[in-house]
């Protein structure tokens, strides 16, 4: 049996261990990984790979499922089970798959055009049932494959091969998205901080249900520096809220943090202002939405100041496929299956 | 004191009323009853896609016709020897279709000046005229209806949706239909609700006795049972055979079936069906949209499910990106397309045969994908199991195209020997099957079995099998990626083989006389109308040989040989010529098509006379 250490993931009971050790390594394929040279994607791909071995699975029952875009083209590049299917479908291929078979860790890997624009219905609908899906959405505002068009996480008047005076679309804000459509849990993290990725990662494993972890990836082909405010070291303490379970929300660098004002909404103040004790703390597993809601409409998405960054909700809720198994077994207790008396049915005339 | 009995050989009623007048229920007890009495029968429900269209408008009527017999019948009838008019619209929209002398039973409290003149009716048709040459039994079903429940505590309107069952009771007595199944239906129906129930059952008495004692019917009639197989029967609707033959199916092959769907007319009831089965390992999923449920069931599929979807035309349109995915993945797949009036959303309760053209080509890229399609409403059982075969065997997205017609008729069907079912196991992949130079060995997905070019079925959870596969194209055996070109033509062409190479049975052809020069080819849910028109042909002196085809693609080995032995070939179809341009391009075969796209089945008689004029020319 297992070697390594059980965490214990109740999203994962039922999925079998590994029975050796397992690397990084053992998640590599022998393809050749053909993101561009600078890629976001690689950071998050050696992120992942290094954070597999932790769920101490059987390599066999982790499936890899992708729709279309960059960053769909993720499950040639881990050696475990994997399907690489069609524009913004990976959710309902994911869900079918993950509901009748509860013995599989499965993983999404989207993007914001793959996710958010085609796949959008099957998104919110995934979110709202929770199936046992963790779903990587790589957000880099860009269509990157299409060769720089602009997506539905771009900021308005973005100047695109499609937009030359500049977009008109109002943007989505993934994480505000999934609130809204019922989502038990919704984190963001960024490709380049790979301490936190893995910690995001890891909670989302943890979550029985649907998690979404919107993950700020870097295009540099076609949108380079998109998040270059979070990931300078220069701006970055002054721009990013750390969300933790239980901690004051602040900026990193502690300047500033996050209250809530006289009319209820959230706003940002100064720490030596408002004293610490004003600050509000971080509850993710609050049952009501409306304050995870409120810290992801905290952001700009032009200067990106005070963008929150960790887990905003992870709220246990049963997870579909674990009621329809339950449905299942009921329903096969309760009766017997013999197809005879099924296709004679109760009603018949013999003729001899 | 009985009446007069007479004895006919066959009888074609038609229950007509609005929407809400409960005439479908009715013409399905009738139809229970006459089938467990033991008489060959067809039946077609014709209702409007509106669930209740504005009251005795013409738009709101709703039909369920019934051909029944004493000996082998595949029509529902092209003239019915009674109608029921429940109302003045009922009336209208149905009389064109009753031959002169016919029975016609109308529920005079229905015809008000309100109401005739809604339909356009300037005088009562009942008083002017207008039906003498009808056997018209006008009968104030409404109020003898509220009559007969004076004593029961329900209000007036309750008591008048009792009337279906006053006629119903009325139509039993004067078929003499055994009326005992029509009351064990209401009390299950209505168990929770005994005074609708009492009022049900008093009201079908009442219809019961009404015909026993008035003199408006001086005869009763009798049809004796009709000679057929010796074995155990019920009456069969072709979505529940459908829904039947996946479970038998999904039993057969010892594989839980995955159904992801989304509602739509005239498909949703094997949805519904297939739900009510969980203790059988059946998991159904209602999506929230075409796409998700046949990417769940595809998903399902990767995952050693047997996935299906259930369908129409338009969401089969919706469906198509996906199905070319299954077929690059090679997964089995069943896709039921329960086709209806097109195009866009056409006659949504109404049948057609319109989207043969969709399966076979309605995909980007190169993607055959087989086609089964049932002939009958119990064959739909037959048929379902066959795509399973094909599905599973072969590895391959299957579409199932059953219609409206066959979908909601009903016939009865002989209940199979579980046993006597095929056995339809097959083999999931456990181990390497390739091995490299060096004696090392790997799993390639994409290593096709040489006899049915079947790729191997390695599902998530087999250790060492892991491997990615996916829409874009595959290097031949070991399944990377590739964009190689020659690869790329050979894939393309070792897809379309493996469909090419599926076996299927001979087409079988009927010819009685054994000279014939003419044969009447089809597919689907024509074969009824088409083999009632080569019997009546036949009856006159013609020779016509039938022919009908349950594998479409690929079309069966002796199909060419078939198709030369005659002088001409007609193929009737509820389309512009979807059959006869496929059979003209494979087979160079000066195909006659014959089409129509009405909405309704084609009439016998009619199609007798495109025979005899066909046999006329040669």
């Amino acid at each position: 049996m297992s070697e390594s250490v059980d965490l214990g993931f109740p999203s994962l009971k039922l999925v079998p261990k590994t029975d050796g050790k397992q690397s990084a390594k053992d998640f590599k394929t022998d393809q050749e990984v053909r993101w561009c040279p600078g890629c976001g994607d690689y950071a998050i791909l050696a992120g992942v790979q290094s954070f597999m071995p932790e769920l101490g699975l059987a390599k066999e029952n982790i499936v890899w499922i992708s729709g279309i875009g960059c960053s769909s083209r993720f499950p040639y590049y881990m050696n475990t089970f994997g399907m690489h299917s069609i524009h913004g479908r990976a959710p309902a291929i994911a869900s079918g798959l993950a509901m009748t078979r509860p013995d599989l860790s499965v993983w999404v890997v989207t993007g914001d055009g793959d996710a958010l624009s085609i796949g959008g219905n099957h998104l919110i609908h995934a979110l709202r049932r929770n199936v046992n899906l963790k779903i990587l959405l790589f957000n880099n505002r860009i269509y990157g494959l299409t060769k720089g068009q602009y997506s539905p996480t771009s900021e308005v008047g973005k100047v695109t091969k499609s937009t030359p005076m500049g977009s008109l679309d109002h943007p989505f804000n993934p994480v505000s998205l999934a609130i809204g459509a019922e989502a038990s849990f919704v984190a963001r993290t960024i490709d380049s901080d790979r301490k936190h990725l893995t910690e995001t990662l890891r909670q989302a494993a943890l979550h029985d249900g649907t998690a979404l972890v919107e993950i700020y990836q870097n295009c540099n082909i076609f949108n380079d520096g998109a998040w270059d405010p979070l990931k300078d070291s220069d701006h970055r303490d002054a721009l990013t809220l750390r969300l933790e379970h239980g901690q004051p929300i602040t900026l990193v660098d502690g300047t500033r943090g996050v209250i809530r004002n006289a009319e209820g909404s959230l706003e940002v103040a100064d720490v030596a202002e408002v004293g610490l004790d004003a600050i509000l703390v971080h509850d993710a597993h609050r049952p009501d939405p409306s304050t995870a809601f409120a810290l992801s409409r905290l952001s700009d998405s032009m200067t990106l100041a005070n963008t929150p960054i960790g887990v905003f909700r992870d709220v246990p809720r049963a997870s579909y496929d674990s009621m329809f198994q339950a449905q299942l077994a009921t329903a096969k207790a309760g009766g017997s299956a013999d197809l005879g008396s099924l296709l004679a049915g109760s009603d018949t005339w013999e003729i001899a | 004191m009985g009446k007069q009995v007479v004895q006919l050989n066959r009888v074609i009623i038609r229950f007509a009323g609005d929407s809400g007048d409960g005439m479908q229920l009715a013409g399905d007890q009738f139809t229970s009853r006459t089938a467990s009495f033991g008489n060959d029968l067809a039946t077609l429900p014709d209702f409007p896609a509106e669930i209740r269209a504005p009251a005795g408008t013409i738009p709101g009527v709703s039909a369920f016709q019934l051909h029944f017999a004493d000996h082998d019948i595949t029509t529902a009838g092209d003239t019915p020897n009674v109608l029921v008019a429940m109302n003045p619209a009922a009336l209208k929209a149905n009389l064109k279709d009753i031959p002169r002398g016919a029975d016609i039973i109308v529920n005079t409290d229905e015809f008000t000046s309100r109401n005739l003149t809604k339909v356009g009716y300037e005088a009562n048709p009942l008083e002017d005229g207008s039906l003498e040459s009808y056997a018209v039994h006008p009968i104030p079903l409404t109020s003898m209806t509220v009559e007969a429940l004076k004593g029961i505590n329900i209000s007036k309107k309750e008591a008048e949706r009792a009337k279906n069952m006053f006629a119903l009771g009325l139509l039993s007595w004067l078929y003499h239909r055994p009326t005992e199944g029509t009351l064990t239906f209401l009390k299950q129906k209505f168990a929770k609700k005994p005074d609708i129930l009492a009022a049900n059952i008093t009201a079908f008495e009442a219809g019961w006795s009404y015909g026993e004692t008035t003199e408006d019917f001086s005869v009763q009639y009798e049809i004796q049972p009709a000679p057929m197989a010796t074995g155990r029967y019920r009456n069969m609707s072709g979505n529940l055979a459908l829904a039947y033959g996946l479970i038998a199916a999904s039993q057969r092959a010892d594989i839980p079936l995955f159904l992801g769907s989304y509602p739509i007319t005239p498909a949703s009831d094997i949805l519904h069906e297939l739900s009510k089965h969980k203790r059988f390992g059946v998991m159904t999923f209602q999506a929230e949209d075409e796409i998700a449920g046949i990417g769940a069931a595809l998903g399902a599929s990767y995952g050693g499910m047997l996935g299906i979807t259930t369908t129409s035309g338009p969401g089969v349109a919706l469906k198509s990106e996906t199905i070319g995915l299954a077929v690059s993945l090679e997964l089995p797949l069943v896709i039921v397309d329960v086709q209806r009036g097109g195009p866009s959303t056409g006659l949504p309760t109404k049948t057609e045969q319109a989207d043969l053209l969709q399966a076979m080509f309605g995909r980007n890229g190169e993607a055959p994908v087989p086609i089964v399609a049932p002939r009958s409403p119990g064959d739909c059982f037959n048929a379902a199991m066959e795509a399973v075969r094909i599905a599973i065997t072969y590895r391959t997205p299957v579409f199932l195209l059953s219609d409206g017609y066959v979908a909601n008729g009903s016939e009865p069907w002989r209940i199979p020997d579980v046993d006597s079912l095929p056995d339809l196991r097959v083999p999931f992949a456990t181990e390497h099957n390739h091995t490299n130079a060096d004696g090392s060995t790997e799993f390639w997905p994409y290593l096709r079995d040489p006899e049915t070019l079947a790729r191997p079925w390695a599902v998530p959870g087999t250790k060492g099998l892991e491997h990615r596969i996916g829409g874009i194209e595959k290097a031949d055996g070991i399944g990377n990626i590739s964009y190689d070109a020659d690869n790329h033509d050979r894939m393309v062409r070792l897809r379309q083989a493996k469909v090419d190479g599926i076996t299927v049975p001979d087409l079988e052809v009927e010819d009685p006389t054994g000279d014939a020069r003419v044969l009447l080819l089809g597919w689907g849910s024509t074969f009824g109308p088409i083999n009632a028109a080569c019997q009546i042909s036949r009856r006159a002196g013609a020779s016509v040989a039938q022919a009908h085809l349950r594998h479409l693609n690929p079309f069966p080995a002796n199909t060419a040989e078939v198709l030369r032995r005659y002088d001409k070939v007609v193929i009737p179809e509820m389309n512009l010529g979807q059959l006869a341009l496929l059979i003209r391009g494979k087979y160079l075969v000066d195909a006659i098509a014959y089409n129509q796209v009405r909405g309704l089945p084609f009439r016998a008689e009619e199609l007798a006379g495109v025979i005899k004029d066909v046999v006329a020319s040669v």
